[in-house]
């Protein structure tokens, strides 16, 4: 029997769900005049339930008496679902798709047996009742609010099921996929058709290896080679051959990454010899430095850009989750400490009626990946420190959202070393049927059929099962009792155990594997991308204590297997032998991937600027344009401060909403010591030179850092490359040309790059109204994420002004760029040159201001960036609550900067406002060693006007407090 | 000086237990963590411990509602344990979702014939908020509080609406001075135009986000009626170190946090 508990506010308390739904029906334009009302609800199934005992679960279990009510009914009974509650409104009940994680109902389903009472299955449900809306329109409103196709399904009126679906029983059946046999065409079709998304080269090899062992593969044995090969597994165009050629000539790289960006942190590495810092690079999950005496810390960004744009909340859910498991399983398991999130979305203020087919309002997508991010970051007690949000309409279709995470491990936990003999034990979340074809999905472009296609690409976390897991791990790494560890991400088990079993072969027993449900085939719980689970190399004497430890804390461990010093990787579902690969070949086998790419430089346009006395307009609505306006919404949504070791929050100032160039925190509690955490990405100028791009976005990630006392002789970066297509040799050019500038910038100043991912293919492709096929690839994106450290954190200092009679010095030379710049933005200006950095002086300048921080010279220091002088000046005096007065001609500038727009919005590299005491201005100025660098311009005023001359001439003045409102103006977005 | 044994006990989805035992040691107490489980296996083990803390995180995801879960687990296991517990005169508090776990059991406002009096609901703005508050607390009633007249400390939470099931629950817990500690004006901002409000007001007297989450009253902790059973929202473990203030760059520096004193008065009452 099948009972329906709908729970709703009590008489008096808010509807909040109904409100929100009626305004964003009237924001989406769907319908004006709807009225709602919601529940929660829960199905409840089980053949010996009575009325009684469903009741006393609802009250003693499921409602909050003091603010709710409970209305308990059989499903199908009469009139369920209006009766009583809104006569005369349609009735609509959400529920997810079977096999979607429900972590409520488990929990649920968990603690009914503390009341004595055992249902077989609960699930959890949402229910409205809508009046003042046509059926279409309601239909509408389900499609397009109310669920999401891809995770949940919507009934329309009473509810009528019977049963909830789980499971059927699985029945075994070997199946091989004939390919020995297939043309060119039929392989390519294979390669579609099957979801493997593998290149005609590859699908040749294949055939080719089959043909040799005179057999058919199975199919898991396909899709094992598949997820191996996929672009997300091996980077395959990045790591592979490419001839490219630029305005210089052409070169030709065997791997392209290596001979870029790896090569820059060898060089630096092979420079600093015995006082070398870093640890482990582009090897691990993520990359390691030195921390301290006993500590190293871990940093790794991940994209989860497709399932994001089909599920925004689960993608950016389990975005999260996944590089949170990354730092769980570098090394010996690290501890995360605190996470970053980047995001990339399509304008917030699109008309709904220009979205492309297949497309979610980039508003729902910005809403559903700031709550995904929220949830499982929260859960997780791992505080969110550091972040950006860029908007470009070419992110419509292909939104990105980075996740960084940043963990601590102790130095002799850095390695880790899989053993022949070790057992393969899968501790975590149960293998489901969700997150199918991930890792091959990624790893083609987006469609506007997509959803249909790749509904099963979408998982859903649940982060409180990590956290189980993550409790257990660091008990278990410290007593030793594994030999190695890492996550199951994209691929699920296939690339965990075919990784960690490279160099001595693994035997796996599929069947052991603990299911969510029946009626998972072999191949299904291989490459499962189910959440929450790690693999571990456990000696055969400790697994009782692992199995011990683990069933201590409530999470599960199985043995599925064993690593085999047979050089093979073999698959059993019971006495069935389901494949028989080669690692060489698996892994060593893929040929290689050549690919051309061309870079044309583009022709430099002069940017004609307007000629005008006063800016101020300017200024208010470069602060209030989407990139540069307060992200206070969100951040306040994360909690920045679990763990305890908040130093500098993301906002600061008198009134705690000045937004900070980098957070830092003390990850060892009782130890001075910081790590202190930064970013930069530049979009805008990637249109102009993605060189310039890329050194900018380095350069803007260490002068975060910088700003609030990091040394820059300790940070180290990250690349996330997010490009279109790279089959376009154009398209590929860029990101070569992009690498070329992080192999000099990062040499130049010394800053190793120490991991990095890619996720190419970022298109969107669909069919307008006439039936053309139109594609959007997204603007090169290259995130920096930088991670620094600082040897006391009683040394930081913030960006708000602090003293009205201090002294406004400007460090780092101004020059005409405003190509890409926000100032252009707001204006609709194209052309200009796009900022270059100069990274000789940038390491000398970054020295500079290091030493005046590190020396207690300086009461405050921003970076100047988006909207230049004036937006950072702003910005100050703003979060300081005070004015301040100058006069921008005496900055340091170029000798052919005059204009005042270039004055006041040029987006120069390596620049720094600095508040310095009056009398520390003379130490302050002899940290610099080039005296014309730095500048003083003015003073702190203890009124709230910000005033900025130019040759005596006033070209800003405003109050504060109106600057702060156009800052603020897009809150709540 | 005797140094009092606290028990920190976490559930799956505690995540404040770490910093929580440092504020306790910073304060002079000897802290173990323990894993529900243990004490359901055997409940005799508080025994050992002066000290009960729940700490803050989401016990059990708050599958269903914030610290249902795990409330539920202790009035069904170990109602008697703990009442046992508090009768012997020692301590217990609750953070945040430790408040909210508290508040579940009957140990800081006990169920009665009308069913539970009080609850922590969703808070107005609907979804979770981290953000500093400063607070004025009662000192007379309430063990944790004795001596703190104002402090300033983060609060990050979905679920701190405090709601009493009706005024007259709300009339009769704040005449028994069990609403020790509220939220106040001036975040902070300017700490000098701070504005008491008065114990009797039932509607929020603070506009957000000044009082975070609509709560009634501004009520963020309450205490039981011997003042040893302390439930509150804001987090006083993200405030012993003066690096962890939003605004310790510009304001004159304190030697401690505010939030150690809640720590430090619970060590103190037992010497």
């Amino acid at each position: 029997m099948l009972w329906e508990i709908n729970i709703r506010p009590a008489a008096g308390q808010p509807d909040r769900v109904a409100e929100r739904l009626a305004t964003a029906a009237r924001d989406f334009g769907l319908a004006n005049d709807l009225r709602v009302v919601s529940a929660r609800g829960y199905l409840v199934e089980g053949d010996t339930l009575s009325q009684t005992m469903v009741e006393t679960l609802a009250a003693e279990l499921l409602v909050d008496p003091v603010v709710e009510r409970a209305n308990v009914r059989q499903v199908a009974s009469i009139a369920v679902s209006t009766s009583g509650i809104s006569d005369g409104a349609t009735c609509v009940t959400v529920l997810l798709k079977p096999g979607v994680m429900d972590p409520v109902a488990q929990s649920a389903l968990a603690a009914s047996s503390d009341l004595n009472i055992h249902p077989a299955a609960i699930a959890t449900a949402r229910k409205y009742w809508l009046t003042g809306a046509s059926d279409a329109e309601i239909k509408a409103l389900g499609e397009k609010l109310l669920a999401n196709d891809a995770i949940e399904q919507v009934y329309y009126g009473p509810l009528e099921l019977e049963r909830l679906e789980l499971g059927r029983p699985y029945r075994f059946d070997a199946r091989r996929t004939p390919i020995r046999e297939l043309d060119d065409a039929g392989l390519m079709r294979l390669s579609r058709e099957g979801q493997l998304y593998l290149q005609m080269a590859e699908m040749q090899t294949i055939q080719k290896h089959f043909r040799d062992l005179d057999r058919e593969p199975t199919d898991v044995e396909l899709e094992t080679i598949a997820q191996t090969w996929s672009e997300h597994c091996s980077h395959k165009t990045l790591a592979g051959r490419i001839s490219y050629a630029d305005e210089n000539g052409e070169r030709s790289f065997e791997n392209m990454l290596k001979e870029t960006i790896f090569a820059a942190t060898t060089t630096i590495r092979q420079r600093l010899g015995a006082e070398d810092w870093c640890v482990s690079v582009f090897e691990d999950n993520a990359g390691i430095v030195r921390f301290d005496d006993e500590f190293n810390v871990a940093f790794k960004v991940e994209t989860h850009n497709h399932p994001s744009a089909l599920e925004p909340y689960g993608g950016a859910n389990t975005g999260m989750g996944g590089v949170i498991r990354d730092i769980m399983g570098t090394g010996m398991g690290a501890k995360p400490i605190c996470s970053t999130d980047v995001f990339c979305f399509a304008l917030p203020d699109t008309p709904a009626e220009e979205l492309p087919p297949g497309t979610l309002h980039p508003r729902r997508v910005m809403h559903g990946v700031v709550e995904g991010v929220r949830d499982y970051g929260n859960r997780m007690g791992i505080p969110t420190v550091n972040g950006a949000v860029y908007f470009d309409s070419r992110y419509l279709g292909n939104p990105l959202v980075y996740c960084g995470n940043v963990g601590l491990i102790p130095r002799d936990k850095s390695f880790k070393q899989v053993q022949p003999g070790d057992l393969i034990v899968a501790v975590g979340g149960r293998t489901g049927r969700d997150g199918i074809h991930g890792a091959t999905f990624s790893s083609a472009e987006l469609t506007s059929q997509s959803e249909q296609l790749s509904g099963g690409a979408v998982q859903i976390g649940n982060a409180i099962e990590e956290k189980k897991v993550l409790d257990v791990l660091l008990v278990a790494r410290d007593r030793g009792l594994f030999n190695a560890v890492t996550d199951c991400g994209a691929g699920g088990f296939s690339s965990a155990v075919g990784e960690m079993g490279e160099k001595i072969g693994a035997e796996v027993h599929l069947h052991q594997a603990p299911l969510k449900y029946e009626g998972l085939s072999y191949t299904e719980i291989w490459i499962s991308e189910a959440q929450e689970r790690m693999v571990l190399a456990v000696p055969e004497k400790n697994w009782k204590a692992i199995e011990e430890l683990c069933r201590s804390e409530g999470v599960e461990s199985t043995v599925i297997g064993r690593f085999v010093p047979s050089g093979r990787l073999h698959l059993y579902y019971r006495e069935h032998c389901v494949a028989d690969l080669d690692m060489q070949f698996l892994h060593k086998g893929r040929p290689p991937v050549v690919r051309k790419a061309t870079y044309a430089a583009r022709q430099s346009r002069p940017l004609n600027l307007p000629d005008k006395e006063n800016y101020t307009e300017d200024l208010l609505r470069i602060l209030a344009s989407p990139n540069v306006a307060s992200k206070e919404w969100i951040v306040r949504q994360y909690d920045h401060e679990v763990q305890g070791g908040s130093v500098i929050k993301p906002f600061v100032g008198v009134a705690n909403d000045g937004p900070s160039d980098a957070a830092v925190l003390r990850p060892v509690l009782g130890s001075r010591r910081g790590i202190v955490i930064g970013c930069g990405m530049n979009p805008r100028f990637g249109d102009f030179d993605p060189y310039h791009m890329a050194a900018s976005a380095i350069d803007e990630a260490v002068r975060n850092c910088v700003a609030v006392g990091a040394n820059p002789a300790r940070i180290a970066i990250l690349d996330n490359f997010c490009w279109g297509d790279c089959e376009r040799a154009e398209t590929l050019g860029g990101l070569v040309r992009a690498a070329l500038a992080c192999h000099d910038v990062s040499i130049a100043l010394g800053t190793p790059f120490i991991s990095g991912k890619d996720s190419l293919n970022n298109e969107f492709s669909y069919q307008t109204s006439d039936g053309k096929r139109q594609t959007i690839a997204i603007p090169p994106s290259l995130l920096i994420s930088a991670i620094g450290q600082i040897d006391d954190v009683a040394r930081c200092v913030t960006m708000d002004f602090k003293q009205a009679g201090n002294v406004i010095y400007i460090v780092g030379e101004t020059r005409n760029e405003l190509g890409g710049s926000h100032f252009a933005l707001v204006n609709n200006l194209t052309g200009g040159t796009v900022p270059t950095v100069d990274p000789q002086r940038a390491r000398r300048t970054f020295a500079a201001v290091h030493q005046a921080i590190a020396s207690g010279l300086v009461r405050a220091c921003h970076d100047l960036s988006e909207g230049g002088l004036a937006a950072g000046l702003a910005e100050m005096a703003f979060a300081g609550g005070l004015g301040a007065r100058v006069a921008a001609e005496r900055m340091p500038r170029a000798a052919d900067l005059n204009h005042s727009a270039a004055i006041l919005f040029s987006e120069s590299n390596t620049r720094f406002i600095c508040e310095v005491e009056p009398a520390s201005v003379k130490r302050f100025e002899a940290c610099f060693e080039d005296p014309t660098v730095c500048q003083s311009i003015g003073s702190v005023q203890s009124n709230t006007t910000l005033e900025i001359g130019i040759n005596d001439r006033p070209a800003i003045a405003a109050d504060i407090a109106e600057l702060k409102r156009a800052w603020k103006t897009l809150l709540h977005a | 000086m005797v140094r009092p044994r606290i028990l920190i006990l976490r559930a799956p989805g505690t995540n404040c237990d770490s910093e929580t035992a440092h504020a306790f040691e910073l304060a002079g107490g000897v802290t173990e963590l323990m894993h529900v489980n243990r004490v359901l296996e055997k409940a005799a083990r508080l025994r050992d411990f002066q000290v009960l803390c729940i700490p803050g995180g989401f016990s059990y995801g708050d599958d269903i509602a914030a610290g249902r879960i795990f409330g539920s687990q202790i009035q069904h296991h170990l109602a008697d344990t703990l009442k046992e517990f508090r009768e012997a005169g020692k301590l217990i508090i609750g953070i945040c979702n430790g408040f909210q776990v508290l508040l579940k059991t009957n140990l800081l406002a006990a169920t009665d014939g009308a069913g539970p009096k009080a609850t922590l609901a969703a808070n107005d703005s609907g979804h979770f908020e981290a953000r500093w508050v400063r607070l004025v607390s009662q000192p007379e009633k309430c063990v944790f509080l004795s001596g703190v007249e104002e402090l300033e400390l983060p609060v990050a939470h979905g679920e701190g609406k405090f709601v009493t099931r009706d005024d007259s629950v709300f009339a009769r817990m704040s005449g028994a001075g069990q609403f020790v500690l509220r939220y106040t004006a001036a975040v902070g901002a300017h700490p000098e135009s701070a504005i008491r409000n008065s114990q009797s007001e039932i509607t929020p007297s603070v506009p957000y986000p000044a009082n975070p989450n609509g709560t009634r009253g501004d009520v963020a902790g309450i205490c039981d009626e011997t003042g040893r059973v302390f439930g509150l929202m804001p987090h006083p473990e993200r405030f012993v170190d003066w690096t962890q203030h939003p605004r310790w760059t510009r304001e004159p520096a304190r030697p401690h946090g505010d939030g150690l004193r809640i720590f430090e008065n619970a060590m103190r009452y037992f010497n």
